[in-house]
């Protein structure tokens, strides 16, 4: 099971709305650590990917300019209640993490 | 080796953890990691972003897309931005924070199912510019809505 990811996704008028959170510390690389003045590394998530049954509706690329335990949302038409949401991420140090739903 | 445990041992191959999960897409092959847009992340002004992520900088003002935002964002490591466009055939959205130390925050690839729609969070290092530039048809629009913030979120 997803260590931390949490997802909503509901169908309203034809169209789901996907809401998730994800648990990442999104550490730019640019923060010093206020007690030894050394550099925390850069640890972001910076690919995102949403499938609906198997197929890819969304990829997301980012960079350490992304809040901490991000937030995302967005809408997919004809996305129906029963189809399955997949989504997942990979980090730049190759971590990952994924999340099935199903839709409601 | 007898054909039986050929088959047996080759069965068993297929039917292993590693090779369902590579053929069923949850093992991400490391080709991915080529997706990422390094050059434009690097970038560290506007202009080289956009070069970056769409390779011109050529975007069209656009008033089919909205870019919600606070007007003032008093913790700057935390500004709830959404875009929304009317636009139809959006193939990808990006938001764009001009004064972060590398202003391209994310860029979406969508589906063709998928609604021009993206609601995010993001980290703005000062007062400035967050823009969403929208693909659409082959050609590049984009909307501006400026952001105030009070204590900036880049941890510098």
């Amino acid at each position: 099971m997803a260590k931390g990811i949490k997802v909503r996704a509901k169908v309203q008028d034809g169209v789901a709305t996907i809401k998730s959170l994800m648990s990442h510390p999104m550490e730019t690389g640019g923060r010093k650590d206020k007690k030894t003045g050394e550099p925390i590394p850069a640890h972001f998530i910076q690919e995102v990917t949403a499938e609906i049954n198997g197929k890819n509706v969304l990829t997301g690329y980012w960079s350490g300019g992304v809040s901490k335990n991000p937030y995302l949302s967005f809408k997919v038409k004809g996305a129906k209640a029963g189809d399955k949401l997949k989504l997942a991420w990979v980090d730049n140090k190759g971590e990952s993490d994924s999340i099935e739903e199903t839709i409601s | 080796m007898s054909m039986q445990r050929r088959s047996f041992i080759r069965g068993t191959l297929a039917g292993s953890a590693v090779g369902v999960a590579v053929s069923a897409g949850l093992l991400t092959p490391r080709s991915v990691f080529a997706e990422w847009p390094s050059k434009a992340f690097e970038a560290k002004t506007v202009d080289d972003a956009l070069m970056g992520a769409y390779e011109t900088t050529a975007a069209a003002e656009s008033g089919d897309i909205t870019v919600k935002a606070p007007d003032i964002a008093e913790n700057g490591a935390v500004v709830p931005v959404t875009v929304e466009t009317s636009l139809s055939g959006v193939s990808t959205m990006s938001i764009i924070a001009e004064k972060n130390p590398s202003p391209l925050v994310a860029k979406y690839v969508l589906g063709p199912n998928t609604e021009g729609y993206i609601s995010m969070r993001i980290k703005m290092g000062k007062t400035s510019n967050v823009t969403a530039v929208v693909e659409a048809g082959g050609k590049l629009y984009k909307a501006s809505k400026e952001v105030k913030v009070t204590i900036g979120g880049c941890g510098g």
